[in-house]
């Protein structure tokens, strides 16, 4: 089990529908949280690692002028996009920085504004996430591919529409006790099964909304860490895959294959299983993503997802807790923020500040996180 | 005549397989194949990653095909609004996997996952060119 890397500091801005403020400020939110948390100066960092998907932007090339707002210039500085799991690939470079002997410090930091475009706009900027040449041209858009793997999943298995709707449930009654979550409402399961249809059999409650917020994840060296931090938190192992972008290319619509390659690799580098997770995060931009996630990471057989929800396993209380700060489903999912956001909580988690969401005596976590519709799929294992 | 006719909206205005748009005109949706190794690719690929040759044969999709999975979508990007809601869905075509639309006029509670169904090339008004799907 490796300790070479740690997680020393650890910040997220609130995630908000219409940040009142440009990307600059936002960026400088988590960041300013996370230096407070490491307790560490610009002086110290070595480098940083802006993490966007840049089609929202309007700024070109946003890593020198957030470098350079966060006070983190001379040093180098660049961005790392890979969608939706753009801030773990960015966790990833920073590790192998570190490793290398390149950088003692290193900030990686997400972020998304969303609503500088419209929501259909951004339905259009995700349809292109795709293949433009021969998906994007039939008006796809991501809540139809991860539908088209739910149909997958409930056709092989048998699982159903109200499976999905008790992760929402589950979901939203954490996201009330988030305070940096976008959605803090409670949701009944009549209410997830009465929301109106989105992409069958996907309905509203089914998927995350879009949003604006920033993460900053501070790593450093083994070494450097046990001089600067009281609680680091190492990276215990990480994995790292891709699929076909064109779905067409893809083996399964039960499942990501790329999710589950990630899982294995990581598993194998701290040398643990899923059952020796105590609390994990996934990426759960829709019900059914969670769903894959339960079996692609070994917390359930294939299949037998449905079951860890319905008996409540995936609960704090449970045998497997995930997602228990909202996940995206509560919290939002913005985009470029977004692993970082659940790097952060599993952070807060193993050092037992998680508060009303603390799972008791937490030593080691897991964050999935998945770019597109499992076209990258990065899983990070963490340990105090 | 390049790769903008495919579909109501193209992304790609060239490719070096823009014989695909040829083939609709000529009323088939065609995959290519590796002459060297034999691998078959759609979507068509003018590169073999598997061998790394270029030598590819035009082939047009023969019979009927399964539904692999599908969704009726209620929201569309930009550019699509007039069409939703419509239903997408992956077909498995002669051993290949081919994503596309249903026709519009097939309701979507009367699909399943493994329905036989026939591709139909669809010629717009406005002079592009696709294809759908329709129940065997
Ligand atoms: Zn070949």
């Amino acid at each position: 089990m490796p300790k070479d890397v740690a997680v020393v500091g650890v910040g997220q801005s609130a995630f908000v529908r219409g940040y009142p403020g440009s990307i600059r400020e936002l960026a400088f939110e988590a960041f300013r949280e996370a230096m407070q948390d490491a307790a560490i100066t610009v002086k110290d960092v070595g480098a940083s690692i802006v993490c966007s998907a840049p089609e929202y932007d309007k700024q070109r090339t946003p890593s020198g002028l957030i470098a350079e707002y966060l006070g983190l210039i001379p040093q180098p500085t660049f961005i790392v996009e890979n969608v939706c799991s753009s801030s773990t690939s960015g966790i990833r470079v920073a590790y192998s920085l570190i490793k290398s002997g390149l950088h003692d410090v290193v900030v990686v930091l997400g972020f998304q504004k969303m609503s500088e475009i419209t929501s259909q706009d951004s339905q259009e900027r995700m349809g292109r996430g795709a293949d433009i040449m021969f998906e994007s041209p039939f008006g796809t858009l991501m809540p139809a591919y991860y539908a088209m793997h739910a149909r997958g999943h409930f056709s092989k298995y048998g699982s159903t529409e109200e499976d999905l709707a008790l992760i929402r449930v589950k979901a939203a009654g954490y996201g009330v006790l988030n305070e940096k979550a976008v959605y803090r409402k409670a949701v009944t399961l009549e209410q997830a099964m009465e929301a109106g249809p989105v992409c069958s059999p996907l309905k509203v409650f089914d998927c995350c909304a879009n949003a604006d917020g920033a993460s900053c994840v501070i790593l450093a060296s083994a070494d450097k860490a046990k001089e600067i931090s009281k609680e680091p938190v190492y990276i215990l192992g990480m994995g790292a895959a891709s699929a076909p972008m064109n779905v067409t290319g893809r083996s399964t619509f039960s499942g990501l294959d790329c999710a589950k390659l990630a899982g294995q690799e990581a598993y194998e580098m701290a040398g643990v299983g899923p059952q020796d997770i105590d609390v994990a995060e996934v990426h759960d931009c829709f019900t059914i993503a969670e769903m894959m996630a339960y079996e692609a990471l070994g917390f359930a057989e294939p299949g037998k997802g449905p079951e860890l929800i319905r008996n409540r396993e995936t609960y704090k209380e449970g045998k497997i807790p995930v997602n228990v700060d909202g996940g995206l489903l509560s919290k939002g999912h913005p985009i470029g923020a977004t692993g970082g956001s659940q790097v952060r909580t599993i952070v807060l988690q193993l050092r037992d500040k998680a508060g009303a969401i603390q799972v008791p005596g937490a030593e080691i976590g897991l964050v999935h996180n998945i770019g597109g519709v499992g076209i990258y799929g990065n899983v990070i294992i963490f340990g105090r | 005549m390049g790769f903008e006719r495919f579909g109501s909206k193209s992304f790609t205005s060239q490719a070096k397989v823009a014989e695909f748009v040829d083939y609709l005109d000529k009323g088939e949706l065609a995959y290519t194949k590796c002459r060297t190794c034999s691998q078959a690719y759609f979507p068509p690929r003018a590169d073999c990653a598997n061998c790394l040759g270029n030598d590819m044969e035009w082939i047009a999709f023969k019979g009927n095909g399964k539904i692999v999975t599908f969704t009726h979508t209620m929201y569309a990007p930009t550019g699509f609004e007039a069409d939703a809601p419509y239903t997408i869905v992956v077909v498995e075509l002669d051993g290949l996997k081919v994503l596309g639309r249903m026709n519009k006029e097939v309701p979507v509670d009367t699909l399943s996952v493994g329905m036989s169904v026939k591709v139909e090339i669809v010629k717009l008004p406005d002079g592009q060119v696709t294809y759908e799907f329709l129940p065997a």
